[in-house]
C-alpha cells in the first residue's frame, strides 16, 4: 500500500504527518523535540526510514538528530561543525568584514545512493558533508574558499546556505545557493566551485549584474533534467537550461514576483509551482488572498490555484524550504504556511485541504513517498 | 581528591540527557567550572555544545551559572567552584535566560 510522509520544521518543534495514498485521513505526531527550532528534516532516499534533522536554539545552539526507523524514535549525532582552515571574513551588513561563524544548519540533503552521506547547508555561508551517518562532519571548503567568499553579505535572515541540489545523473555535480550570495556549481564533487548567476538582475546591490550578490531564495529542480533549474529569486522567477550557465526570467504574468518557495511537479517537468508574495517589506499575500501559482509551460503563462485555500484575511507567509511534492500517480503538492497550517494538494494544485491548522510557524516541509 | 559536583540542567537539556532535575559528576582534583563541565559533557556527550560553544568552549550567551545565590558566568571558568558545591551541598545551576517567544 503507497503513501506518504510528510516532514514538518517548526519553529517549536517537528511534525511527522501521514496517511495512505488518498491522503485524506492524516495521522499527525508530535510535537517532537517540543520547543526547539526545526529548521528542516529530510529523509534518504536511499532508505526512507534514514531521516535527518536539524534542531537548534538561540539558547543551546544547533543539533543534529538522526531516525533510523521514520521517525519513531531518534538520536542526537555530532553537532560539531568547524570550518576548515583559517575561516577569514565576509562581509558584514555594513560591508565591513564579519568573521566566519558557525549559527545554524538551515538544509539537510541526504545522498541519492548512500544512507550514511548527507551534506548541511549552514549559516554562516558554508556545505558541510558527513559520510558516516552525522557521527563526524566535514567543510566542502572549496566553495568559501573559491574566491568570492570575502565579497558574501548575508541576507536579512542571515548568511544562510539554503539550497543543496544533488544531480542523480552526474554524481560530481552538486547545485548549492546563499542568501545573499547567489547560485553555486561544483562539476568535481564538491574540489571546486563557481558562481552561476549570469542573468540574475537585483537592482537593489551596487552593480545589479554582478557575479555574486544576489539574493536567491530557493532553487528546485526535476530530476529527469537536471540541467534545467527554476528559481525564485527576491524578486523574479528565473530559469536555466543549462545547469545555471545563464538564467532568464520566467515571472510572466505572475501577480507579484517576490516569493520564497517553489517546486516542480513529480511527472511534468515543465509544471512549477510558486506562492507569490505581496513584496520585501509585505511578507504575505496580495490582498490577504493565499493563492499557489502554477505553470504548466516552464513558467511565463501562471495560473491561480485557490481553490480550498483563504480568499481573505491571509496574511502568512510561506518560507523558502516550507513546498514540497510527492510522487504518487496524481502527484501531490504541499506547502506550510507561517500561520501553522500545512496543505495538501491531491491533484497536482487544483484543489487543496489542509491537513493541519495550528501548528507553530512552519519552517521546512518534505515529503517521502512510501510504497 | 574527588568532589561530587551536583549540576541542575534547564529543562530542554534534561530532555535532551534523559535525566531528572539534577545531576552529578565526579570532578577529579580541583572542583571548576570547567572540569566540571568536562565531566558533564564526557558523562552526557549529547550536550556538547549545548551550553558551551563547540569551538571556543565559551558560555553560550543565553545562559548563565549560578551557584550558592551567586552569578559565576563572568568568573574564570579555571576559578575553584564555591565550597558548598565542592561539598555537594547546593547544586550548580545552568540557567537558561527567560527571554523569547
Amino acid at each position: 500500500m503507497s503513501g506518504v510522509r510528510v516532514l514538518v520544521g517548526t519553529r517549536k518543534g517537528a511534525f511527522i504527518l501521514t496517511a495512505d495514498g488518498k491522503r485524506k485521513d492524516w495521522n499527525v505526531s508530535g510535537p517532537h523535540f517540543g520547543g526547539w527550532e526545526m529548521y528542516h528534516l529530510k529523509g534518504s532516499p536511499a532508505d526512507p526510514n534514514r531521516i535527518y534533522a536539524s534542531q537548534t536554539s538561540g539558547w543551546f545552539g544547533q543539533l543534529i538528530q538522526r531516525s533510523n526507523d521514520g521517525g519513531k524514535t531518534w538520536e542526537p549525532m555530532n553537532n560539531k561543525f568547524v570550518y576548515d582552515g583559517v575561516p577569514g571574513t565576509h562581509q558584514w551588513y555594513d560591508g565591513t568584514p564579519h568573521p566566519w561563524e558557525f549559527k545554524r544548519v538551515w538544509h539537510l540533503e541526504p545522498s541519492l545512493t548512500d544512507p550514511d552521506t548527507v551534506y548541511a547547508g549552514v549559516e554562516d555561508g558554508a556545505l558541510f558533508r558527513s559520510t558516516d551517518g552525522a557521527q563526524s562532519w566535514q567543510e566542502m571548503s572549496g566553495l568559501r574558499k573559491h574566491g568570492t567568499g570575502p565579497k558574501w553579505q548575508p541576507g536579512a535572515g542571515g548568511l544562510c546556505l539554503h539550497t543543496i541540489l544533488l544531480d542523480p545523473e552526474n554524481p560530481n555535480r552538486i547545485y548549492i545557493a546563499i542568501s545573499a550570495a547567489g547560485a553555486f556549481r561544483t562539476d568535481d564533487s564538491g574540489e571546486t566551485w563557481k558562481p552561476i548567476n549570469r542573468g540574475l538582475y537585483s537592482k537593489y546591490i551596487p552593480d545589479p549584474n554582478a557575479e555574486v550578490g544576489h539574493c536567491v531564495h530557493h532553487i528546485a529542480m526535476h530530476p529527469s533534467r537536471p540541467n534545467v533549474l527554476f528559481m525564485q529569486k527576491h524578486w523574479d522567477v528565473m530559469r536555466s537550461d543549462n545547469g545555471g550557465d545563464n538564467w532568464q526570467e520566467v515571472s510572466g504574468n505572475l501577480p507579484t514576483d517576490f516569493g520564497f518557495a517553489i517546486d516542480v511537479h513529480a511527472h511534468e517537468p515543465e509544471t512549477l509551482y510558486v506562492v507569490p508574495i505581496k513584496s520585501d517589506s509585505e511578507h504575505y499575500p496580495i490582498d490577504g488572498k493565499l493563492q499557489v501559482h502554477r505553470s504548466r509551460t516552464g513558467g511565463n503563462e501562471w495560473e491561480a490555484m485557490t481553490k480550498g485555500l483563504p480568499q481573505q484575511n491571509c496574511y502568512v507567509n510561506v518560507l523558502r524550504d516550507a513546498m514540497s511534492v510527492d510522487s504518487l500517480d496524481e502527484c501531490g503538492v504541499y506547502f506550510g504556511t507561517t500561520g501553522g497550517q500545512v496543505y495538501c494538494s491531491a491533484d497536482a494544485g487544483d484543489s487543496w485541504n489542509p491537513i493541519v491548522r495550528d501548528l507553530p510557524a512552519v519552517l521546512s516541509i518534505e515529503v517521502q513517498t512510501l510504497r | 581528591m574527588t568532589s561530587t559536583v551536583r549540576i541542575e540542567l534547564p529543562a530542554h537539556l534534561r530532555t535532551l540527557a534523559g535525566v531528572d532535575r539534577e545531576v552529578t559528576v565526579e570532578v577529579e582534583g580541583t572542583a571548576t567550572l570547567r572540569a566540571a563541565m568536562d565531566e558533564l559533557e564526557a558523562r552526557y556527550p549529547m550536550l556538547c555544545g549545548t551550553i558551551r560553544d563547540q569551538i571556543t568552549q565559551q558560555r553560550r550567551p543565553f545562559l548563565r551559572f549560578f551557584a550558592c545565590q551567586e552569578d559565576l558566568s563572568h568568573d574564570s571558568p579555571d576559578d575553584p567552584l564555591p565550597e558548598a558545591i565542592i561539598l555537594g551541598k547546593e547544586p550548580l545551576i545552568v540557567l537558561g535566560a527567560i527571554a523569547g517567544g
